[in-house]
């Protein structure tokens, strides 16, 4: 909602005053290394006193041509690049990106693989959302917020390292089937994970979602319509705050979303309060989802063992016999076959839906690969919400988009 | 199991005055004050590192002591910031393992591109490269960042083997019936 300032006529009317005041617009860079923008965004606003009249948002500054990349390399050799893309939800994007290469060689990952990449991602929108939360609450002047949120997100960093050797980038799939199998007792561990989390969580949302102080920074502020949401395509929880129900896990299933019982929140305003909201039961929903994933938590294998020209043997083959050998040299330096053709994919990330577009001429390496990134897109949005809003505004706004610029600029 | 609308009730009178809030913030900001802090005093207290972390990448050789890479360059191939370069050997005539034909001349991982990303593990048809547990490296120079050989085996020591391939290899020679 745009706040609207009364000025005294005395004030504008007269032609002595506004010589006097010499009112005139002025120009602000925002970023790029703004704390509020959270990564290397500048924002080119136009103000007129406290309100913004324009606002342009100047992209590119972590720019590494991911693309381009991504043409001169095998596809597993892209994993570790997908990193880097939404680099608080690493695990999230590894798994859309492995499934995209997957649909290209109409490739079905075993029960088992379906499960482990489901509760991963899953682990990964938590993580993401708490990031997300916490930074927000920074944004609009509450402190604890981050710091609990911290402290789960290192429980969860505890995990993901254990499953795949890293904290942060984890780099976890491979094209047919994933890095390595989980370890002894590691779903046991998720599960006490979501046990204790599940009573922080509301503990954490409780220090906001009733507080006056943070209602009075969100609430109506930064509205997006439904058609508006829809018109420049948003995605993930923004989309869901203005009020469109759409989820791709629900909508296109993937991986065995379709087998799990889960709500969607949806907002009803579209404003930044709903967009919290969404956020804060989103995670409740994923730990729903994780629970059921590991209710049934598949035995076999946790790679398509048939795709022989895609995932590359098991190391104790590798050593022994001499096919293995060869076909491991093969895979590596050929990259994993895939057939001519296009694909896209989207999977649900914590920002959005991640989009991937691959044309292949055959063979191990992309001829073209092109990412949709929800950041970028939640981002173009920007100039329409924060015109007419304070300055601290933006700050509440921009918050309450929860992008992430890695991913943006790509 | 549905689209639901996330619940949004106005604030009663008595939050509206902020004064429950600012009670039960304070008391959800006391409770984490007196409980038990969860910070590591990083260079004093160590992070325990759980089995398979992706460390600095290191050499290792086998329990005799011959060095595992056969400089098949396969790791330099996949390695996605090319941060391993591998110049080719021969393995010299009086070595008792001069069967295996090739190793490494020389050996350097730029530990400024490395990315740990454990691809190098991965695809090595040897099991001579391994990231290993140390995590932090530090160093003064861009030179001082580049692990040679040599360092490399220190990093990395001795691990155990189960295959023994090559000394299966040099006992199939001395019998005549190697392929």
């Amino acid at each position: 909602m745009a706040t609207e300032f009364a000025f005294p006529d005395s004030a504008s009317k007269t032609d002595a005053a506004s010589q006097e005041f010499q009112t005139e617009k002025m120009s602000l860079a925002m970023g790029p290394s703004h704390p509020s923008t959270h990564g290397v965004l500048r924002l080119q606003l136009e103000l007129d006193g406290e309100i913004v009249t324009s606002c342009d948002p100047v992209l590119g500054y972590l720019h590494r041509g991911d693309e381009k990349i991504a043409e001169n390399m095998t596809y597993n050799q892209f994993v570790p690049y997908t990193d880097r893309l939404d680099y608080l939800a690493p695990l999230a994007s590894n798994v859309a990106y492995a499934i995209a290469v997957e649909k290209l060689a109409k490739l079905e990952v075993p029960a088992r693989c379906q499960a482990i990449r489901v509760i991963v991602s899953e682990l990964a929108r938590i993580s993401a959302h708490l990031l997300g939360l916490g930074a927000y609450g920074i944004d609009v002047g509450a402190w604890s917020v981050f710091l609990y949120a911290f402290e789960e997100r290192e429980k969860l960093y505890k995990l993901f390292e254990e499953l795949t050797g890293a904290r942060f980038t984890t780099s976890y799939t491979r094209i047919g089937g994933v890095a390595r199998d989980v370890p002894e007792g590691w779903t046991g561990r998720v599960e006490g994970f979501c046990e204790q989390f599940l009573p922080i969580l509301e503990e954490i949302l409780a220090l906001l979602t009733r507080n006056k102080i943070f209602q009075d920074r969100t609430v109506g502020v930064g509205i997006i319509s439904k058609e508006d949401a829809i018109a420049y395509g948003l995605t993930g929880p923004n989309l869901r705050g203005s009020g469109v129900g759409l989820d791709l896990r629900k909508d296109k299933p993937y991986s065995g979303y379709e087998q799990y019982e889960f709500d969607v929140p949806v907002g009803a305003k579209g404003d930044c309060y709903d967009r919290y909201l969404c956020r804060g039961e989103e995670m409740r929903q994923s730990v729903r989802i994780i629970r059921q994933a590991i209710k049934k938590f598949p035995a076999g294998a946790w790679y398509a063992e048939d795709a022989k020209k895609i995932f590359a043997p098991q190391k104790a083959k590798v050593l022994t016999s001499m096919e293995e050998l060869i076909n491991n040299f093969m895979i590596v330096t050929e990259g994993p076959q895939m057939a001519a053709g296009e694909v896209y994919f989207e999977g649900e990330n914590p920002k959005g839906a991640l989009g991937f577009y691959i044309v292949s001429k055959g063979g191990g390496v992309p001829w073209r690969m092109k990412i949709r990134s929800p950041s970028f897109c939640n981002l173009s949005i920007l100039p329409k919400v924060c015109q007419g809003n304070l300055v601290s505004d933006v700050v509440s706004i921009l918050g309450s988009l929860d992008f992430v610029m890695g991913e943006c600029d790509r | 199991m549905a689209v639901i609308q996330v619940e949004r009730k106005p604030l009663t009178f008595a939050e509206r005055t902020y004064i429950p809030q600012i009670i039960g913030g304070l008391k959800t900001t006391l409770k984490h004050f007196f409980a038990p802090t969860v910070t590591l005093q990083y260079p004093e207290e160590r992070p325990e590192i759980p089995k398979g972390y992706r460390g600095v990448p290191t050499l290792v050789k086998d329990p005799h002591g011959r060095e595992k890479c056969v400089s098949c360059q396969l790791c330099e191939f996949v390695c996605p910031p090319k941060a391993i370069r591998i110049t080719p050997g021969e393995i010299p005539a009086e070595s008792s393992s001069v069967h295996v034909e090739k190793g490494p001349q020389a050996f350097d991982i730029d530990m400024l591109r490395c990315i740990y990303c454990g691809l190098c593990q991965e695809v090595c048809p040897e099991e001579a490269i391994f990231l290993q547990n140390q995590f932090s490296m530090s160093g003064y120079t861009r030179a001082e960042m580049v692990n040679n050989k040599a360092r490399l085996y220190e990093l990395g020591g001795t691990l155990p083997d189960q295959h023994f391939k090559w000394d299966k290899k040099k006992a199939a020679e001395e019998h005549g019936n190697a392929h």
